[in-house]
């Protein structure tokens, strides 16, 4: 079982290989689309974002509320495709991870790698699962939002797939080269 | 609506508003966090059929999904979607105490709340502010003979929901034509509508109503084929095309990315061929209640 920390640097970043199954613990920001806009409207106008961008990890999600006894409800990823139009100023932040579900546009699929970030693909429609891989998860900012609020989650062993690696390989060719 | 009329000395029957929203309430959550056992069958299947990989991998996941689902009470999926009732309303019954739409979206407010799924709503397309609950439900509401009042929930996602289809093709497009729609429709988005998929197809009626069918054609219960042979046949066809794309479980590739395709028909103009094809993912979400 392969393992991996989300803030975890450029070393381990270069060792990851499209396709290969992972278990993804650590620190993400989960944001979705109205998020996104507000963090293209801060870092075009010279703004700080909420939290520290350098070497992060974006998870495109947002929890169902959490149950009595539990830190988090169910958990999993929403469509990456949405956070294209976003998420190029993000890379250049400082942001080296992306964990969403299905392919990203040409555009972010080809400028991943050059600037050293990853894409990971998580299953979607398995949140009762992801729910229990998280050991903390609070709103981090922009409550107004509901369900599209910031939230800052801490992931412990979350199945994760690598989609973009660091040297070209994307799991959604992987099929079509077949 | 279809109507039918309430001769003289007709029974009536009332059934109270509050026991609409109880129903409806716990549908939601039972929608929501109990998977149906054709389900567990049917992803099994698919990973037989499935070679080593991440495809493969994708299916255990979605397996061990239900598991978790089952023993936490978790959700199947976090994003618990939009509430869609198909109602049948039998003629000889009176809801006493509200409308039938106040009664359900009372009940998918408090099935939301009380079982702690994801309120997904905002307040319009364009101002875009969250809604505090999880109505107003999209309610298709027909009127049939009888005393009874059968409701049947689709929870549905918005990432199955985005990659659905609708198109107005040429009366003679036929088998060949409406096939390739839908193969074209899959193979634009539904990478990221979490296949494997179920497919509903409408065909037929008009603009809004094939669209309507697509989704009613998603409550037949697993491993129903359609009633005609050229429903089954076209079901079989549009299933062969859509897994021979290979796009897979997730989008990581694989022989199956539709589970089950149900082809649901309606008369039409004769200068029409309506089609619509509403995508769902696998965490295929319903229940249903006769009152």
């Amino acid at each position: 079982m392969k393992r991996i920390i989300a803030d975890c640097g450029p070393g381990p970043l270069e060792k990851l290989e499209a396709g290969e199954m992972l278990y993804l613990s650590g620190t993400v920001m989960a944001c979705r689309d109205r998020a996104h806009r507000r963090m293209a409207e801060l870092l075009s106008s010279g703004m700080p974002l909420p939290f520290d961008p350098r070497g992060a990890a974006l998870f495109y999600a947002a929890p169902t509320p959490a149950p009595p006894g539990r830190v988090c409800g169910a958990l999993g990823p929403t469509t990456s495709l949405r956070m294209d139009p976003f998420t190029l100023p993000l890379v250049a932040a400082g942001v080296r991870m992306f964990i969403g579900k299905g392919p990203r546009t040409p555009q972010v699929t080809s400028s991943l790698a050059a600037a050293g970030a990853v894409y990971l693909a998580a299953a979607g429609g398995t949140a009762a699962l992801g729910g229990g891989c998280v050991d903390s998860c609070e709103v981090a900012a922009w409550e107004d939002l509901g369900s599209e609020a910031l939230y800052k989650i801490v992931l412990r062993d979350y199945p994760v797939f690598v989609a973009l690696d660091l040297h070209g390989g994307n799991l959604f060719e992987m099929r079509m080269r077949k | 609506m279809i109507g039918c009329a309430l001769k003289q000395g007709d029974r009536v029957r009332f059934l109270e508003a509050r026991a609409v929203s109880e129903a409806v309430a716990s549908m939601c959550v039972e929608a929501c966090t109990r998977p149906s056992e054709g389900l567990r069958a049917l992803l099994v299947k698919a990973m037989s059929a499935s070679p080593m990989g991440p495809g493969r991998s994708a299916l255990d996941l979605c397996l061990r999904n239900l598991d978790e689902t089952v023993s936490t009470g978790l959700p199947i999926c976090q994003d618990t979607g939009i509430a869609v009732v198909f109602a049948e309303r039998g003629n000889r019954l009176v809801i006493e105490g509200g409308s039938l739409r106040e009664a359900v979206d009372r009940g998918v407010e408090k099935g939301y709340r009380e079982g702690r799924l994801r309120n997904s709503l905002v307040n319009d397309p364009l101002n875009r502010t969250p809604l505090p609950v999880n109505s107003p439900a999209i309610i298709h509401l027909s009127e049939v003979p009888g005393d009874s009042l059968t409701l049947e929930l689709l929870v549905k996602g918005a990432g199955s929901e985005n990659a659905s289809a609708s198109a107005m093709l040429p009366p003679l497009a036929g088998e060949d034509g409406i096939t390739c729609f839908v193969r074209d429709a899959v193979l634009a988005k539904a990478a990221c509508a979490c296949p494997p998929l179920f497919l509903g197809v409408g065909l037929g009626g008009n603009q809004e109503m094939c669209g309507i069918l697509s989704k009613k054609a998603l409550l037949r219960p697993f491993g129903t084929p359609g009633e005609t042979p050229a429903q089954k046949r076209l079901e079989e066809r549009i299933l062969a095309a859509v897994n021979e794309t290979g796009i897979g479980p997730q989008g990581f590739g694989g022989p199956v990315t539709a589970l089950e395709v149900r082809v649901e028909l309606a008369p039409c103009h004769m200068a029409s061929l309506p089609v619509a094809v509403c995508i769902e993912c696998h965490a295929h979400r319903t229940a249903r209640r006769v009152l």
